[in-house]
């Protein structure tokens, strides 16, 4: 009863449309793709032992790649070739979402198929194929109304375990910008709201088995020549389509797409953003669990309009500086790097949110640490752990050069685990986000960085070069600036963390607003 | 062109396969003649590995010869198009080879589906072959292979082969793979088919009582030659070995059978 009550349910079936949409469109593209390259494939190489060798081979070795691995791969590839597109035919594409979840999927989804399709013309007596020449089919003829008929059954098992691969392996899809059900894991998984991956699982399992039970009834039916289930699977697979794809055709064209990446602070901000854009009467949708570095490439693309950044990330990320500017200086000279770009840093939110060295305050204590500089005298002794992104980031090279850090290990956890863990002295110190709720929570102190070499880290607004002249939307986010200070931020992201009934990031973004409005 | 022109002619056929794996080819069939009249029935006999059913292959360029000519209808086969030869010839294969997703109407229609017929012309033509094999067209026509016997099935085997009306039909061991009654009438029913609609018929068989029952020729086979050939009354009078032990074999069946069983049950 209070299980089903938990608003977090409402909240997550308000999203089912647009995200099973998405993720029965990119299946489908992905499957198809996959059939459309996999089955002529098949059929060439089935008198060629080196051909068909090669090809299962490679195949095998598509399917030992992580899917994650596997979608992720195919973004730079596909920006690379998007920018040589564009420098040659003067057209580019969207290296972002789609295309990529596609051609990454359908990869995916070509073992299976090859495999059965070679296994099932395999199969066939020869004494058939020798009856199709001698009754005068030419080899074609013979492929086409003898060999593929009866190797269809086998052929319909391949595709049935691809359908089902593929519509697993695309809840992935969500880190390279693609709707997905995903979304609910990754969300979930973020902000430690069991009931949205739980929710994620199950909607993608559902899919799944529904599409495995209507294929297995059309492969039934081929095995049995039974036309009646050849068609109501066939009607039941079009009724699944048409009924999940439906409602996001029938969305209007012009949206605002607000960009999160993959922490809890990104997904309040951009419920936040969404929340004004809604009020002024504009139509929203949200990218969301996105990688530092796909989401800008993603809005200088035009492909979201709208996101939250740090200062220091995109001054020593995305344009590559060394040096470390004041506060003032380096936001301006970021201001004009990025117009030389077409994207408008709209203005500041008000807090920083900048990495910072994190213990507990009684080990601290105990050890007589106040500073960074006070922490590499015992860092060989210690170990530390960051996000997924830190230890390969500028600013890490640039910590252990100015204080000669050198810990006994490091180790990568997912960002809202890592206080839990240096709170429980799992490890020592972690590097953590100053605007973290979490650090009040378990009693955690912000180690002193004397020799500034973190940058500033404060939170800007960017827009997409396409939304540059768009008086509409900055007039939604204007009073937004400002007023956001880091204590409305940390509160705001301990509530997104607590894991009650109340702190989705849509009700954080809500009482976020009832604190910073202008009354 | 002259009435006694043979329909089928093999003339010094030979074709070799590799085999063994040391290396060393087999010769399947060594310098091999023979020729089918119009309307005649000839039964190739042979035992197992005997190059029988390589004949037959090469007859419809299911296999091209090394050496020889073949011809069908006075036309040497090595220059005309496979697919379009096999069209005009029927042939039957071991236990029907019936595609089995396909139906009985679907099966019998498949060749002149393949010519171009019109779809009535097509069905008018399977109900015909099916009253000619002897099926009930609305009980058969529609039923797939696996719910039929091993003799409707080669009925329908027979049916298929006749079906773009060709004047030469070949036949691999056609009833091999039938019970005793079923292949003794099925045999009968088509040597009265082959008169009946003229045909030109070639059939392999392993099984001396067969030819001899149906032939108007045999040409018997060994090690890929033809021993000899010519009418069961030319060739009892064969002075080679192997031939007169095969035609003594029914003889010698025959009697121990009379002793065996008493004349009034059988």
């Amino acid at each position: 009863m209070s299980v089903l009550q938990d608003p977090r349910w409402a909240e997550a079936l308000a999203h089912l449309p647009d995200y099973l949409g998405s993720h029965v469109r990119v299946s489908l593209a992905a499957l198809a793709l996959g059939l459309l390259v996999s089955l002529p494939l098949a059929i060439v190489s089935r008198r060629r032992p080196l051909l068909r060798t090669t090809l299962l081979g490679f195949a095998s070795v598509v399917q030992t790649v992580p899917g994650l691995a596997l979608l992720a791969l195919f973004y730079p590839l596909l920006l690379a070739l998007a920018a040589l597109s564009l420098s040659w035919f003067g057209t580019g594409f969207s290296a972002f979402g789609f295309l990529p979840a596609v051609l990454a999927l359908a990869l995916y989804s070509m073992l299976p198929v090859l495999r059965n399709t070679i296994t099932g013309l395999d199969g066939i007596d020869p004494v058939l194929i020798e009856a199709a020449q001698g009754v005068g089919m030419t080899p074609r003829q013979s492929l086409l109304m003898v060999e593929l008929p009866l190797a269809l059954p086998v052929m319909m098992a391949g595709i049935r375990t691809a359908a089902v691969w593929v519509i697993g392996t695309a809840t992935l899809s969500t880190p390279i910008g693609q709707t997905s059900l995903g979304n609910y894991i990754f969300a979930g998984l973020q902000t430690q709201n069991w009931v949205l991956v739980l929710f994620g699982c199950a909607a993608a399992a559902v899919l799944a088995l529904a599409v495995d039970q209507l294929l297995a009834l059309i492969e039934r039916g081929l095995t049995q020549r039974s036309r009646l289930r050849i068609a109501a699977g066939s009607l039941g697979l079009v009724a699944l389509l048409a009924a999940t794809l439906a409602p996001s055709l029938a969305q209007p064209g012009t949206r605002y797409v607000v960009g999160a990446k993959t922490f809890t602070e990104q997904y309040v901000l951009s419920a936040l953003i969404a929340q004004r854009l809604r009020d002024a009467g504009l139509s929203v949708t949200s990218r969301e669990g996105l990688g530092s570095s796909v989401i800008y490439d993603a809005l200088a693309a035009g492909d979201i309009d709208v996101y939250v950044d740090y200062s220091g990330t995109l001054w020593a990320n995305q344009f590559h500086h060394k040096e470390i500017k004041p506060r003032a200086e380096l936001l301006a000279e970021l201001t004009a790097e990025l117009a030389r770009s077409n994207v408008t840093l709209l203005g500041e939110l008000g807090f920083a949110n900048a990495y910072a060295l994190v213990m507990p305050r009684a080990r601290a204590e105990a050890l007589g640490i106040h500073s960074i500089a006070d922490l590499a005298q015992h860092a060989s002794t210690l170990s530390i752990a960051g996000d997924y992104e830190f230890f390969s980031r500028p600013e890490w090279a640039g910590l252990r050069a100015a204080y000669g850090l050198a810990f006994r290990s490091q180790r990568t956890l997912q960002p809202d685990f890592m206080y839990a863990a240096v709170a429980s002295g799992e490890v020592d110190v972690i590097a953590g986000y100053t605007s973290d709720g979490l650090i009040a929570k378990y009693d955690l102190v912000v180690l002193d960085d004397p020799k500034q070499a973190i940058p500033p880290y404060d939170a800007v607004v960017l827009i997409a070069p396409r939304r540059a002249d768009d008086a509409a939307l900055r007039a939604a986010l204007t009073p937004l600036l400002g007023r956001i200070d880091i204590a409305a931020m940390r509160e705001a992201n301990l509530r997104a963390a607590g894991g009650d009934g109340a702190t989705t990031p849509d009700a954080v973004a809500r009482w976020l607003w009832q604190r910073i409005a202008p009354r | 062109m002259t009435g006694d022109m043979p329909l089928i002619a093999f003339e010094h056929v030979e074709k070799s396969f590799d085999g063994g794996g040391d290396g060393r080819s087999v010769r399947a069939v060594n310098d091999v003649s023979f020729a089918v009249a119009k309307g005649e029935l000839l039964v190739i006999v042979g035992g197992s590995g005997s190059g029988k059913t390589t004949l037959l292959r090469l007859a419809n360029r299911l296999i091209t010869a090394d050496r020889g000519v073949i011809r069908i209808e006075g036309e040497d086969i090595s220059g005309s198009d496979p697919v379009a030869l096999r069209r005009r010839i029927g042939t039957v294969f071991q236990s029907g080879a019936l595609f089995p997703h396909l139906s009985v109407a679907g099966n019998i229609g498949i060749t002149p589906k393949l010519l171009g017929w019109s779809k009535a012309a097509v069905a008018a033509r399977v109900d015909e072959l099916l009253a000619l094999v002897q099926l009930d067209a609305a009980q058969y026509r529609d039923r797939f292979p696996h719910e039929l016997s091993g003799g409707q099935r080669q009925r329908v085997g027979v049916a298929r082969a006749l079906a773009a009306k060709p004047a030469i039909v070949l036949m691999d061991e056609p009833f091999g793979a039938l019970d005793p009654l079923t292949r003794d009438a099925l045999g009968a029913q088509f040597r009265a088919l082959h008169d009946r609609l003229g045909l030109t018929t070639m059939m392999i068989t392993h099984d001396i009582t067969e030819a001899l029952l149906l032939a108007d020729r045999i040409a018997v086979m060994r090690e890929g030659r033809i021993l000899a050939q010519g009418t069961p009354a030319d060739l009892a009078g064969s002075d080679d070995g192997y031939v007169n032990d095969m035609l003594q074999t029914p003889r010698r069946q025959a009697a121990r059978l009379q002793a065996l069983l008493p004349r009034g049950a059988a």
